[in-house]
């Protein structure tokens, strides 16, 4: 288990992990079950569809919701401990929130907002106030201290929760969504900023998002939930490799298809078969780009090895091209360039022929250990 | 605002598609009740109005009658304000943010003085303050205290009356607050009492205010309960309405001064929350 990107500092090792977790929560039909474990400085990205309990995790975390079994440890100190009873209360955990709209007090001015926590501390006011600056200082709002957070633009209000969360000094983080609620300028500054930031936090940092880029930027691993459970984790550069399940691979735009590898042949489902360009065998996914399949209104000649009649069902517009979804023997979506949509004219229900070709596959084991991540 | 766009507000809102029932004629048998209503609330004040003795009112108004009633009337409602703000934000917080067996029952219980006949909460407080009452016996007994025909019973009986009016307000406003506020705080390392004071109070200011002017406004007007529970004795329990009630057998313009006064208080108020109520509407 390794972080291999940005952050030189951040390679914790399993032993010294600030929070170890497992954090079990039953809501009648949902039931979060969800093991976790976040080193000093290291950054994990909870990711997963909407639904899938990542806010259900960052609320028994918090100390918001009680755990329904597990355990849930900070720097050594039980929070959470359903079996021995022990129960440590939010205002005690000294965990910091960034919460997904902020929640900045609207009746406290950007220093008090920053300055609730220290002064809950135990702090005087005077230098409750003092940390506050220094803290507005640090996310480059000092100018700003005496502005009520409705007189602030997003980013600005962003990163005074950012500040109010860190002036705690917690040892863990919890970023909710933290730029969910920013246009897409201002979230490209304040992810740089928020980067610079989480790589000066020496706690545990745990940022809750769906959106990769986030993921991709600001974490050092991934933790993949879907429907309450783990269905991935690893290095970042890892898990978008190789995804392992349709979520994953939509959020980083692959086509992705599990199959029983047999030599070059992938049997998808029964009667088709992808060729791929490298052997394996047993069971695998199959993962390409969607510029990588092609589209013919009629059935190509010459000796392509992946061809089959597909269903547009839908077209959008992607970047400087068109995404297409076909359905078919497999579901897959395909790039292709204005010049080929003009060629093509794709509407929903008309039939094309796919083509995808066997070097552009790429192929890796279906077995759960972690391999690929070694 | 700038005037040209309050014009375009007053044209949006009447440009929408034309509504035929906005332009055929009003019935009548809607429009000549409705005028009848209209006239019957609003006569009454014109006829306090104009029978007021406008030449005599600087001198009657600074009679000593009149001065003491006013002064006992706003010291008591406002000592009921402040006893239902004590007693009554905490019962608020609790009907709002805590879930507990009979939450349902005790709302109900808290907004009975709405509608109960005030002389009955009169009869029923001299049942349990009075001074062969449950409580008041062990009072007078123990601490020598007897709170009926004193000025704190007008205390008790106009914060028995008001009281409501405050904890409805202010739990609604709380209702409306954005408990996630309450939870932001927590993880910042406040407690409950901390998060109450520092957090929840500021954010519901506005309704808790709105909720204490209308308690006075009930508490300045009260009658009832007032001379049921604490009698009628100028200077220490004969408050603006009661000096009214009074007045109206001796003194026909007395009672009408009076009743300005009352007037002038009821619509500096409204005045007051019609920002806040009724200007948002």
């Amino acid at each position: 288990m390794t972080a291999e990107t940005g952050k030189p500092a951040a390679v914790p090792a399993f032993g010294d992990a600030v929070l170890d977790a497992r954090l079990v929560v039953d809501r009648g039909a949902f039931r979060l079950d969800l093991p976790l474990t976040i080193g000093p400085g290291e950054v994990v990205a909870l990711l997963g569809p909407n639904g899938a309990g990542k806010t259900t995790a960052l609320r028994a975390l918090a100390g918001l919701l009680p755990l329904t079994a597990g355990h849930l440890r900070l720097a050594g100190r039980h929070l959470d401990h359903p079996d021995r009873r022990v129960w440590i209360p939010a205002e005690q955990r000294g965990i910091g929130v960034v919460f997904q709209d902020y929640l900045l007090f609207p009746h406290l001015n950007a220093l008090d907002n920053v300055a609730f926590g220290p002064r809950r501390q135990g702090l005087s006011r005077h230098r409750a106030r003092q940390r506050a600056a220094r803290w507005l200082t640090r996310v480059g709002l000092a100018e700003h201290a005496r502005r009520k957070p409705r007189q602030l633009s997003g980013g600005q209000a962003q990163r005074v929760a950012l500040a109010r969360a860190l002036a705690v000094e917690p040892a863990l983080l919890l970023l909710d969504e933290p730029l969910a609620a920013l246009d897409a300028r201002t979230r490209l500054d304040t992810r740089a900023q928020l980067q610079h930031h989480l790589g000066g936090h020496t706690g545990a940092t745990l940022l809750v998002t769906h959106d990769p880029i986030d993921a991709v930027v600001l974490a050092d691993r991934l933790v993949v939930i879907e429907d309450g459970h783990l269905v991935q984790e690893g290095d970042v550069a890892t898990v978008i490799d190789q995804p392992r399940t349709d979520f994953v691979a939509r959020l980083v735009g692959l086509n992705l298809h599990r199959g029983h590898a047999d030599g070059h042949r992938v049997r998808v489902t029964d009667g088709f078969h992808l060729v791929v360009g490298d052997r394996h065998t047993g069971d695998v996914f199959v993962a390409f780009t969607p510029s990588t399949v092609a589209l013919h209104p009629r059935r190509p000649d010459g000796g392509t090895h992946n061809t089959w009649p597909a269903t547009v069902t839908g077209i959008q517009r992607h970047g400087d091209h068109l995404r297409v979804q076909l359905a078919g023997p497999v579901a897959v979506t395909a790039d292709i360039t204005p010049a080929a949509a003009a060629r093509l004219t794709p509407r929903p229900g008309q039939t094309l022929w796919a083509t995808v070709d066997a070097a552009g596959t790429r192929v890796y084991p279906a077995t759960p250990t972690p391999r690929a991540e070694a | 605002m700038s005037r040209r766009d309050a014009v375009a507000a007053r044209t949006d809102r009447s440009t929408p598609p034309p509504r035929p029932r906005h332009t055929s004629r009003v019935p009548v048998a809607l429009l000549l009740p409705a005028a009848l209503g209209l006239l019957f609330l609003v006569l009454p004040l014109v006829g306090l109005l104009v029978r007021t003795p406008w030449s005599t009112l600087p001198q009657r108004l600074t009679e000593p009658g009149v001065l003491t009633a006013l002064r006992l009337s706003v010291q008591a409602a406002t000592l009921a304000t402040l006893l239902s703000l004590v007693l009554g934000v905490p019962l608020a917080w609790l009907l709002a943010r805590v879930e507990f067996p009979g939450r349902r029952l005790v709302r109900a219980l808290v907004t009975v003085p709405l509608v109960l006949p005030p002389v009955v909460g009169g009869v029923a407080l001299l049942l349990v303050f009075g001074r062969r009452g449950i409580l008041g016996s062990w009072l007078d007994s123990t601490f020598g205290v007897s709170l009926p025909f004193t000025t704190a019973g007008v205390v008790l009986a106009e914060a028995f009356v008001a009281m409501p009016f405050l904890v409805v307000a202010v739990e609604g406003a709380l209702r409306g607050a954005d408990v996630r506020y309450e939870e932001a705080a927590a993880t910042l390392g406040a407690g409950r009492w901390t998060t109450f004071t520092r957090v929840t109070l500021p954010l519901v200011a506005p309704g808790v205010a709105a909720g204490a002017v209308l308690c006075w406004a009930r508490a300045l007007g009260e009658f009832g309960a007032t001379i049921t529970f604490a009698g009628n004795f100028p200077g220490r329990t004969q408050t603006m309405p009661l000096a009214v009630y009074l007045a109206l057998e001796t003194d026909l313009e007395a009672a009408i001064v009076l009743s300005l006064v009352l007037l002038t208080v009821s619509v500096a108020i409204l005045a007051s929350l019609r920002d806040r109520w009724l200007g948002s509407r």
